[in-house]
C-alpha cells in the first residue's frame, strides 16, 4: 500500500489540475492547472522507474555493484518533459501579459464576449 | 550518391529545416530578400528529400532509419533494449510527409508579399521552419516519446505563429486557447506513453504494437491518446480552438496549421490502426449474439463524432459573418468527413481483422480526403488572405464587388468553393464520392447526412462568393489592386494540384493512396520490419 502513494499523488495532481483548467476563471490559475497536470505526469514517469532500495544509475559513484539501480530512461524522459514544460509555461505567461495589455483583465468570462 | 542521400533522407528531412530555422535570423541580418530566398530554398530542399523518400517507399515498401548507430538495440540477447530513436516510414508516413512539406513550402512563397509589411519577420520564418520540423518529425517517427517531443515543438511554434499579430487582441486570445489545448493534449499523450512504458518497457511503436495486451491500463491509454489527438485535430466537441486559431492566424500560417492538424489526425490513425491494430478484432463483449469487437466500438464512436462534427461545422459556418471564421468552421466539417470514412472502414472489419471491399474503399476515400481537405481549405484561406491584404477587411458585411478588380483571386475562390463542396471535376468530388458510396453500403442515413451537408457547404460558399466578389462595388474598394504575384503563384500551385487531382483521381488513388491504405490495414508489416527484422 505504501508504494502506491506516489500513484495516488499522481492521480490527485492530474485531477486538481484538470479541475483548475476547466472551472477556474483566472488565466493565471488555468496556467497553474496545466503545470499541475505536468507535475503529475512527471511524477508518474519518475515513479515508474524506481525500484525499492535502488540508487541513482551512475556506475562510477556506486561502490556496491550488486545494488539495484533506478531505471535511467524514465528520468531522461522526465528531464525532456520538464524542459519542454518550461518553454510552454513561458509562452503561456507571455500570452497572458499580452492579453492583460489588451483587455485589462485576467477573467476568462470577459475575454470572448466582444466578438462582432 | 543517390543511394546515400536516399538512405539518410529521413534524417535530412528533419535536419534541414531545423538547421535552416536557426540560420534564418543570421541571414536576415544581411538582407531581407536573401532570407526569403533562403527559406524557400530550405523548404524546397526538404520537399525534394520528402519526394525522394516517398517515391522509394511507394515502390519498394517500408524503410527504417536508426539514429546514433546501425543497430536498434543496446546490449545483446535477453538483455537487449530497443531504446534507440528510430524513424520508420511506410506508405502512410510518406503520404502524410508529402502534405507536411508541400503546405509550408507554398505558405512561404505566399508569405513573401503577404507578410512584407510586418516587422519581426526573422522570427516568423524561424517559427515556420520549426513548425515544419516538428510536423515532419511527428509524421516520420517510429518512437512514441519522440512523437511527444515533436508534438510539443509543433504546438509551441504554431501557437506563437497564431498570435503573431500581437496587436490584435483576438489573435492573442486565440493563441492562448491553442497553447492551453495543445499543452493539455500533449500531457495526455505523455501520460499514455508512460503507461505503455510501465507495462511493456518499450517506447518503440512497432515493439509496443507487437506486445500490447489490451489490459485495463491500455484502455486508459487508448482513451487518453484518442482524446488528446482528437482535441488537436479539432473534432467536435473539442473544436472550439480551431475556428479561432485558423481565423486569427495570418493566412499563410493557417495553411501550415492545417498540415499540423492533419499530422495529429495521422497520430490518431497510427494509434488506432497500428499500435492497437492487433487488438482491433478482439471480441470485447457479446450482447444477444452480436460480437462487439474493439473495431466496432471505435467505429460507432468515430461515426457518431463524425456526424456531429459535420453538422456542427456546417451549421456554424452558415451563421458566421467573418470570412476566415466561416472557412474555419468549414474546415471542422471537412475533418468530420475523414473521421466518417475511417469510422465506416472500421465498421466493416471482421473478426480476422480484414476490411470488406467497401471498408477498403472507405479507408482510401478518407485518406484521399486528408490531402484534398488540406488543399481545398488551404486555397480558400489563401484567397481570404488575399482579400484581407487588398482591403484590410474580413467581415462579410463590409465586403463586395471585388471581382471587378481581383480577377484571378475570384477564379481561385471559385475553384476552392467547388472543390470544398465536392463538385466535379475538382478533387473534393473524387474523395467525397468514395465516402458517399461506401457509407451508403453501411447505412444510407450516413451518406444522406454527408451529401446534405456538402450541399449546405456549397450554399454557404456561394453566399460568400456573392457577397464578397459579386454585387455592387463599394466606393472604398474602387481602386483595390489584384493580389501581388507571389501570392497568385502560391494560389495557382494549389489550384493546379486541385484540378490535376480532380481530373486524374485514379492516378493518385493507385500510386499514393493505395500504399497508404495498405500500410494502415496491415499493422503486421509495420511490426515485423522492426520485431524480427532490425531487432
Amino acid at each position: 500500500m505504501i508504494f502506491n502513494i506516489p500513484y495516488l499523488a499522481v492521480v490527485a495532481l492530474i485531477l486538481i489540475g484538470l479541475y483548475a483548467v476547466l472551472f477556474r476563471r483566472n488565466l493565471i490559475k488555468i496556467v497553474i492547472g496545466v503545470t499541475l497536470i505536468e507535475s503529475g505526469v512527471n511524477l508518474f514517469l519518475i515513479t515508474l522507474g524506481y525500484r525499492k532500495d535502488s540508487v541513482a544509475p551512475i556506475y562510477t559513484s556506486n561502490p556496491n555493484v550488486n545494488q539495484a539501480m533506478a531505471l535511467p530512461v524514465p528520468q531522461a524522459l522526465t528531464l525532456t518533459s520538464i524542459v519542454i514544460g518550461v518553454a510552454v509555461l513561458a509562452l503561456m505567461l507571455s500570452f497572458i501579459v499580452h492579453i492583460y495589455r489588451h483587455y485589462n483583465t485576467l477573467d476568462v468570462r470577459k475575454l470572448g464576449g466582444d466578438e462582432e | 550518391m543517390m543511394d546515400y542521400l536516399l538512405y539518410h533522407s529521413p534524417a535530412l528531412i528533419i535536419a534541414i529545416p531545423l538547421l535552416g530555422a536557426f540560420l534564418t535570423p543570421l541571414i536576415g541580418r544581411i538582407n531581407d530578400k536573401l532570407r526569403n530566398i533562403f527559406v524557400i530554398i530550405i523548404l524546397g530542399l526538404t520537399c525534394y528529400f520528402v519526394f525522394l523518400l516517398a517515391n522509394d517507399v511507394f515502390t519498394n515498401g517500408i524503410r527504417t532509419y536508426v539514429f546514433g548507430g546501425g543497430a536498434l538495440t543496446v546490449g545483446s540477447g535477453s538483455s537487449a533494449y530497443a531504446i534507440r530513436i528510430l524513424f520508420e516510414i511506410d506508405g502512410m508516413n510518406a503520404f502524410m510527409a508529402i502534405i507536411g512539406c508541400l503546405l509550408p513550402f507554398i505558405a512561404v512563397i505566399y508569405s513573401w508579399s503577404f507578410m512584407k509589411e510586418n516587422t519581426g519577420l526573422d522570427k516568423y520564418y524561424t517559427l515556420v521552419l520549426l513548425m515544419t520540423t516538428g510536423m515532419l518529425g511527428m509524421i516520420l517517427t517510429g518512437d512514441m516519446f519522440n512523437f511527444f517531443v515533436f508534438l510539443e515543438i509543433t504546438s509551441i511554434s504554431s501557437a506563437a505563429l497564431v498570435a503573431f499579430w500581437t496587436n490584435k487582441k483576438e489573435a492573442v486570445s486565440a493563441g492562448f486557447k491553442y497553447i492551453i489545448i495543445s499543452a493539455i493534449g500533449a500531457l495526455f499523450v505523455l501520460l499514455a506513453i508512460a503507461i505503455f512504458y510501465g507495462q511493456y518497457d518499450a517506447l518503440n511503436m512497432a515493439v509496443l504494437a507487437n506486445n500490447i495486451q489490451y489490459t485495463f491500463l491500455d484502455k486508459i491509454a487508448l482513451v487518453l491518446l484518442l482524446a488528446a489527438l482528437a482535441m488537436k485535430s479539432g473534432i467536435v466537441p473539442m473544436h472550439m480552438w480551431l475556428p479561432d486559431a485558423y481565423g486569427q492566424a495570418p493566412s499563410s500560417v493557417t495553411l501550415a496549421l492545417i498540415a499540423t492538424t492533419q499530422a495529429s489526425l495521422y497520430g490518431a490513425l497510427r494509434v488506432c490502426f497500428t499500435i492497437y491494430g492487433k487488438q482491433l478484432s478482439n471480441v470485447l463483449n457479446q450482447i444477444g449474439g452480436i460480437d462487439f469487437t474493439l473495431s466496432s466500438i471505435l467505429a460507432i464512436l468515430l461515426v457518431a463524432l463524425a456526424l456531429i462534427t459535420i453538422l456542427v461545422g456546417v451549421l456554424m459556418a452558415l451563421k458566421q459573418s467573418d470570412l476566415k471564421r466561416m472557412i474555419g468552421y468549414a474546415a471542422v466539417a471537412e475533418i468530420g468527413y475523414m473521421i466518417l470514412a475511417f469510422g465506416a472502414a472500421l465498421a466493416t472489419m471482421d473478426t480476422t481483422g480484414a476490411l470488406s471491399s467497401a471498408g477498403d474503399m472507405a479507408l482510401k476515400g478518407g485518406i484521399f480526403h486528408i490531402i484534398n481537405d488540406a488543399l481545398d481549405i488551404g486555397l480558400l484561406f489563401l484567397v481570404a488572405g488575399a482579400v484581407y491584404y487588398a482591403t484590410k477587411e474580413t467581415s462579410l458585411n463590409r465586403l463586395g464587388g471585388l471581382a471587378r478588380n481581383m480577377k484571378y483571386t475570384t477564379v481561385f475562390f471559385l475553384i476552392g468553393l467547388l472543390a470544398v463542396s465536392g463538385m466535379p471535376p475538382m478533387n473534393g468530388f473524387a474523395s467525397k464520392i468514395l465516402i458517399y458510396e461506401t457509407t451508403y453500403q453501411i447505412n444510407p442515413i450516413l451518406s444522406i447526412i454527408a451529401i446534405l451537408s456538402s450541399i449546405l457547404l456549397l450554399a454557404v460558399f456561394v453566399k460568400v462568393f456573392h457577397s464578397v466578389f459579386l454585387g455592387p462595388s463599394f466606393k472604398e474598394y474602387s481602386n483595390v489592386k489584384e493580389a501581388p504575384k507571389t501570392m497568385l503563384i502560391a494560389m495557382a500551385i494549389i489550384a493546379g494540384i486541385i484540378i490535376v487531382f480532380g481530373l486524374f483521381p485514379d492516378l493518385i488513388l493507385n500510386n499514393i493512396i493505395a500504399p497508404a491504405a495498405n500500410a494502415l490495414v496491415k499493422p503486421e508489416v509495420y511490426i515485423n520490419r522492426i520485431v524480427g527484422g532490425v531487432l
